[in-house]
C-alpha cells in the first residue's frame, strides 16, 4: 500500500441528506450544520472507508468536473482534513469498515 | 438568515419534505388529562413496516425525523427503529415522558447520536405533575431519567403545556429546567381529542393569562418587538403561506396515515396503501393545503395581524375551514398586541370570548380503515 494512501469514511455521529445538489450535514455532538457543494458532496458520498481518496478524486471528481488532477487532489486533501477536524469524516491510512466507524465514533470525545 | 433557515426555505420552495414527525404508537404509560389521543392499539405499523417507511422518507429527502407517540418506549422495538433511522443518516429527535428511560437506555441513546430528547414536564411539584399524568411518582422518574440523559451529555428540552391545572407552576418548571441544565419550552395549545371530544378545551388557560407568558423575558427574547402592534401587510405578506405543514413537513400516524401536520387532521393517504412520495406529491389534499396563500384566507386576509399571526391552518381546519381563522391564534394575537383581530371585529367583539365558547364543530381524526 502506498504510504500516502488515505481512506475516508463518514462518521456515524452525523446526519446527512442531499437537497437540490447540496449535502446538508449536521454533527450531532454539537449541532453544527454544514452544507457541501457539488464537488464536496461527491467526495462525501464516495467516502465508503475502503476506496482510497486518490481513486475517489480520479473517478468521481476529475471524471465529472473539469479540474486539474493535482489541484483536485490537493483541494480534496484539504477538504478531508477540515471535515475530519469537525468530526464529519474519519480519516485513516488503513481501510475503515463500517463497524470500525461505529467504534471509532463512540470513543470520540 | 441562518444556513439552516436557508435550507429550510429551499426545501419549502422545492416542496421537499425536509422534516417529518412520526408517531410510532399511541399507547402510553401515562393518561394525561389534556391528551388528545386514543391510547388503544388499532393496528399500529410493524417493525418492518416502519423500517420501510423510513427507507421511503430517506429517499424523499427527509432530514429531520421526530419519533413521538404515545410513549415511544412502549414499543419494544423502539431502539431498533432509532438505530435503523440513524443508519439512514436522519437527524433524530425523540419526544417522550422519559419515565421508562434508565441509565443503560440513556447510554444507548447517546451511542445512537440522537440530536435532542424532548420530555414533558407539567409542574415542578409531584402532586401537580402526577395528577396531570395520572401516574404516581411520574415526576420523580422523569427527573431521574433527565439526569441520566444529561450525564451522557445529551441535549434535553423540557416541554411544558400551560393549562388551568398548572398555570401557576410554569416558572417553577422553568427553574427546574435551569437546575437540570436543559432547555425549556412552554406551549398554551390544547388540542381537541381524536374522537372529537372538546371537553379537554376547558383546560385551556383564559386569554387574560397569556400576557404574563408573552412578557416573560426567558421565553420571549424581545418583548417590545414581540408585542408591538401589527404592521400593515405588504403585497409580499399576502402572497405568503401559513407554515411548513404540507410544504416541507408532514405527520405520519402509527397506522400509516399521512397528514400535513400533527395538528392538522386532514387525511391525505395511507402509507400501507400508497408510496409516501405518491401521497406527498399527488394527494389532492396535500396540493390544496399547499395552494393556500394569505390572500386566500376568508377572514384573515383582511386582518391587520395577517403578517405576524401564528395562525395554525390545522386548528382552523378543526374549527371548520383550513382557510378560516384559528380562534386560539386570534386570541394570542390580541393578547400579545392589544389589537383586535378581523375575526373578533366581524363578531362585534372588543375582546375574545373564551376559547371553548368560540370553537365551532370539530372534525374528528380516526385511523383510516386498511383492507385486511
Amino acid at each position: 500500500m502506498p504510504e500516502n494512501c488515505i481512506y475516508i469514511a463518514r462518521s456515524s455521529a452525523i446526519a446527512a441528506r442531499a437537497l437540490a445538489g447540496e449535502m446538508m450535514v449536521m454533527n450531532s455532538a454539537d449541532s453544527t450544520f454544514f452544507t457541501l457543494n457539488e464537488v464536496a458532496t461527491a467526495i462525501f458520498q464516495a467516502a465508503d472507508g475502503h476506496t482510497p481518496l486518490r481513486e475517489i478524486v480520479r473517478d468521481k471528481i476529475c471524471e465529472q468536473f473539469e479540474v486539474d488532477p493535482e489541484q483536485a487532489q490537493s483541494d480534496a486533501e484539504q477538504f478531508v482534513t477540515e471535515l475530519s477536524s469537525r468530526g464529519i469524516l474519519l480519516v485513516s491510512s488503513q481501510p475503515l469498515s463500517s463497524e470500525t466507524n461505529q467504534e471509532t465514533n463512540r470513543e470520540a470525545p | 438568515m441562518s444556513l439552516m433557515t436557508e435550507m429550510g426555505q429551499k426545501a419549502f420552495n422545492l416542496g421537499v419534505p425536509i422534516a417529518v414527525h412520526i408517531d410510532v404508537t399511541y399507547r402510553c404509560n401515562e393518561r394525561c388529562v389534556h391528551c388528545y389521543l386514543d391510547h388503544d392499539d388499532h393496528g399500529e405499523m410493524t417493525t418492518a413496516e416502519i423500517k420501510d417507511v423510513l427507507d421511503q422518507l430517506a429517499e424523499a429527502g427527509v432530514f429531520f425525523l421526530t419519533f413521538s407517540g404515545g410513549e415511544v418506549f412502549m414499543r419494544r422495538d423502539f431502539f431498533e427503529l432509532v438505530e435503523y433511522a440513524r443508519r439512514l443518516m436522519f437527524n433524530v429527535k425523540i419526544k417522550t415522558n422519559a419515565v421508562m428511560i434508565n441509565e443503560k437506555d440513556a447510554r444507548r441513546i447517546r451511542e445512537l447520536d440522537v440530536d435532542t430528547i424532548q420530555i414533558s414536564v407539567y409542574s415542578h411539584r409531584p402532586e401537580v405533575h402526577d395528577a396531570i399524568t395520572k401516574l404516581p411518582h411520574s415526576l420523580e422518574r422523569t427527573i431521574k431519567a433527565i439526569r441520566f440523559l444529561r450525564e451522557q451529555g445529551l441535549r434535553v428540552t423540557i416541554a411544558n403545556v400551560l393549562m388551568t391545572v398548572n398555570s401557576s407552576d410554569h416558572l417553577g418548571v422553568q427553574k427546574l429546567a435551569a437546575e437540570l441544565g436543559v432547555h425549556y419550552t412552554l406551549d398554551p395549545t390544547i388540542t381537541p381529542m381524536m374522537d372529537g371530544d372538546t371537553s379537554v378545551l376547558a383546560l385551556r388557560i383564559p386569554g387574560e393569562g397569556l400576557p404574563e407568558v408573552f412578557r416573560n423575558p426567558a421565553l420571549v427574547a424581545s418583548q417590545e418587538e414581540f408585542c408591538e402592534p401589527p404592521k400593515p401587510p405588504s403585497a409580499e405578506d399576502l402572497e405568503g403561506y401559513s407554515c411548513s405543514a404540507g410544504h416541507s413537513f408532514c405527520y405520519i400516524s402509527p397506522y400509516g396515515d399521512v397528514f400535513p401536520c400533527v395538528q392538522f387532521p386532514l387525511p391525505t393517504g395511507n402509507i400501507r396503501q400508497q408510496k409516501f412520495l405518491d401521497i406527498w406529491n399527488l394527494s389532492p389534499e396535500m396540493k390544496e393545503v399547499r395552494s393556500i396563500q394569505a390572500k386566500d384566507l376568508t377572514v384573515c386576509s383582511s386582518c391587520s395581524h395577517v403578517s405576524s399571526c401564528t395562525r395554525c391552518p390545522g386548528l382552523a381546519y378543526m374549527e371548520g375551514s383550513m382557510r378560516g381563522p384559528s380562534t386560539a391564534d386570534c386570541e394570542k394575537s390580541f393578547y400579545r398586541t392589544g389589537v383586535p383581530t378581523a375575526n373578533m371585529l366581524r363578531q362585534g367583539l372588543s375582546k375574545p370570548r373564551t376559547i371553548s365558547g368560540n370553537s365551532a364543530h370539530l372534525i374528528q381524526i380516526r385511523p383510516v380503515a386498511v383492507p385486511a
